[in-house]
């Protein structure tokens, strides 16, 4: 979506004006209690340490990363569903970490979730009419037939028959419920839609008429987005902006572009190097990158780079010293590096954590590396 | 539903589908249950039965009127033998005999339904209106909240309450009221246990972060978007609950802490039998025949209700392929083998 924009922008900073999101080190924990009666915590679960991004207005940020890499609390804690254990998130100038729910009850008509399963999020025993008028009923815009218009009016829009508004959400397709679950985050005319992994549950045909979907309502609605994958094609062909998790920290982002073409970060160059290709040749030809063990516990993260017992270039640094998350300095990636106050992810420079950032056209050779392999 | 018109109503549908799906009607969960249930014999039964019950039981007086022995009325003269025992049934008009006071028989045992199902019903859906309440309470607050819900559940379910019973009934005296009161106290902790687990595991579901994520508060996240979630279970504990209140209530007035005669009620029906059934079985017979047939009746219909809202229940899936299979059988036309097979709901 906007991909005629994509790129053709060059300021090196974005205008604080231009900012509809702004997340600031934020910090979620999860406490790990242990026993019966009386529970007390053993642990932490760090889901997201200290992650900063900006969204523009109008723009797509893509959010990739495996599983457990913290980019699903790191977008309930933007809707504001769940508390931040530290750091800020602010919306259009508001910092809504502080506020009460009554407070926010506002603010949630700016931002609205569409979720990944189109099953368990729509309520087996409620008619459509009435999920998609829920969000009418809970902030009193509209009653009666009004609100049955609009219903109507929305289920049209996503391209669903208005006159199923009496169905229950069993007699809809996977692809019709999530129009379902677009309708309703659509319902209050939201600035911001975070889109956790909308279309992953869905197959491939029907992912991409919800992705055009996505995209002609942002160009209709001015609709910014922060979207969720882990399938990097999706991400690529919506973003304008992309940042990488893992374990809890943005490793490397940068403009989508930028990211696919001068991946930086191992970490990002392994991810690339497992999506399947459309041809195979490719596939013959590029190295594949396989990594060697598991995600590590992020209850208790290793020191230094997070990424570094995974890493094929980890060197004694990367276990003592974490790598602060700079802006790009490698020869020919000069035209997108901002200056160093504002590279923060999301905007234009593009930034990444690593001590050895991957050189253009550098083979990650390792044990963890097989070259070639078809698999 | 016959399977012949189960078969039409399918071919229907597929070729409604076919047509462009304009002429499918979906199915609501109640019309599934519904179907299922009425494919179930036993459960059929059980409901006539149980309808049959409240008829009778509404109905009281009309016995009283057509027998010409009103509940209260006792027959010394007709009603008793030559040493004042109780005679038996079909002899001077009494047609399920008399009791000790030489009073109908019929005529209390019908009363005593009214009083039975009366506590049976009105106990249970005060106890589950309770039971949902503090159940959606503790597992969607969770919490101290939850904990101090829980352990009072607990509490509640761990207490001996026939004790309870015994020492109220001293202080209070026994009453309608009393037992009414006791057996709601004692019946709601049961549901509250149920409805608590089903509510923290639909508090998890993804519908509910997006009613939070709109803005809905917790009262409306458990009205509108939990509780019919919970409505199934909640229908199938009731009807399994309404067995237990009737049996409570026959103890206690057994016992002598419920309902006081003259009134009649199967339970004090039961204790004055106790005294004569070497004389007079059917003054046993009869009453114990009810409470069982009642309670046997809305325990079958819940089970059956539960089977139905449940379709991967063994019982039901066998039932279904058999039917497929003899449904197969005729669709390819091959007659019949010597073995008819028996085909449930025809």
């Amino acid at each position: 979506m906007a991909t005629g924009e994509r790129n053709t922008t060059r300021a090196d900073t974005v205008p604080d004006d231009q900012v509809l999101v702004r997340v600031e080190n934020v910090v979620k924990h999860f406490p790990v209690k242990a026993g019966g009666f009386v529970k007390h915590t053993v642990g932490q679960v760090h889901a997201v340490d200290d992650v900063s991004l900006i969204i523009e207005r109008g723009k797509t940020l893509g959010l990739v990363g495996e599983t457990g890499s913290g980019k699903s609390t790191l977008a309930r804690c933007v809707a504001g569903l769940i508390p931040v254990t530290s750091g800020k998130v602010t919306l259009s100038g508001t910092e809504i970490t502080k506020l009460s729910r009554r407070a926010m009850r506002p603010l949630r008509r700016e931002v609205q979730m569409i979720f990944q399963d189109p099953y368990s999020s729509l309520n087996p025993r409620r008619r459509v009419g009435a999920i998609i008028g829920d969000p009418f009923s809970i902030h009193k815009t509209a009653t009666g037939n009004e609100r049955k218009r609009q219903v109507q009016e929305l289920m049209e829009r996503v391209g669903l028959n208005p006159e199923h508004f009496n169905r229950f959400p069993s007699e809809f397709s996977g692809g019709q419920r999530q129009r379902i679950g677009v309708a309703r985050a659509l319902a209050l005319r939201p600035k911001l839609i975070i889109a956790d992994e909308p279309v992953s549950a869905l197959d491939v045909s029907i992912q991409a008429q919800i992705l055009n979907l996505l995209g002609d309502l942002q160009s209709e609605f001015g609709l910014t987005y922060l979207f969720i994958a882990h399938d990097l094609e999706v991400v690529r062909h919506v973003s304008d902006k992309v940042a990488v998790m893992y374990l809890g920290r943005v490793g490397e982002a940068a403009p989508a572009e930028e990211l696919y073409d001068r991946p930086r970060h191992p970490y990002t160059v392994a991810l690339l190097s497992a999506a399947p290709a459309a041809d195979p040749d490719s596939v013959l030809a590029r190295q594949r990158i396989i990594l060697t063990g598991d995600v590590p516990s992020p209850i208790d993260p290793p020191a230094g780079c997070r990424f570094h017992p995974r890493c094929p270039k980890a060197q004694e640094i990367c276990g003592r010293v974490e790598p602060p998350l700079v802006p790009d300095n490698a020869p020919g990636a000069d035209d997108v590096t901002g200056p160093a106050a504002d590279a923060v992810p999301g905007g234009w420079a593009h930034v990444t954590a690593c001590h050895f950032p991957v050189v253009p056209g550098e083979e990650l050779a390792s044990a963890g590396t097989a070259k070639g392999e078809l698999v | 539903m016959s399977i012949l018109e189960e078969a039409a109503n399918e071919a229907a549908a597929t070729v409604g589908a076919q047509e462009g799906a304009h002429n499918v009607m979906g199915r609501t969960q109640w019309q599934l249950t519904w179907g299922r249930l009425r494919s179930d014999k036993v459960s059929m039964i059980a409901l006539v039965v149980v309808i049959l019950m409240i008829i009778i039981a509404l109905a009281a007086p009309a016995f009283a009127a057509v027998t010409g022995h009103p509940v209260d009325a006792a027959y010394p003269d007709t009603g008793e033998n030559a040493f004042g025992n109780p005679v038996a049934p079909g002899v001077n008009g009494f047609i399920l005999g008399t009791d000790s006071a030489g009073r109908d028989l019929l005529v209390r045992i019908v009363y005593g339904a009214r009083i039975s199902l009366f506590v049976g019903i009105v106990t249970t859906a005060i106890a589950l209106v309770l039971g949902v309440a503090v159940g959606l309470i503790a597992g969607y607050f969770g919490g101290i909240v939850d904990t101090v819900l829980a352990r009072f559940t607990d509490a509640v379910l761990a207490f001996p309450y026939v004790l309870l019973a015994l020492a109220l009934a001293t202080v209070f005296g026994p009453s309608l009221l009393l037992i009414m009161i006791l057996i709601t106290f004692f019946s709601w902790a049961g549901i509250a246990r149920i409805v608590r687990g089903q509510t923290l595991s639909l508090k998890e579901k993804e519908y509910i972060e997006a009613a939070r994520s709109l803005g809905a508060g917790p009262f409306r996240i458990m009205f509108y978007d939990i509780l019919p979630n919970l409505l199934a279970p909640v229908l199938v504990v009731g009807t399994l609950y309404i067995p237990n209140a009737v049996v409570f209530e026959s103890t206690l007035s057994y016992l002598g802490l419920g309902i006081q005669p003259p009134t009649p009620s199967w339970g004090n029906m039961l204790s004055d039998a106790s005294n004569f059934y070497q004389v007079a079985w059917w003054y046993v017979f009869f009453p114990a025949l009810f409470l069982l047939i009642t309670t046997l009746a809305f325990n079958l219909l819940g089970d059956g209700i539960r089977d139905a809202m449940d379709p991967r229940t063994e019982r039901l899936i066998a039932a279904r392929r058999m039917r497929k299979r003899s449904l197969r059988r005729k669709n390819a036309g091959t007659p019949p083998a010597t073995v008819q097979l028996q085909q449930p709901g025809n």
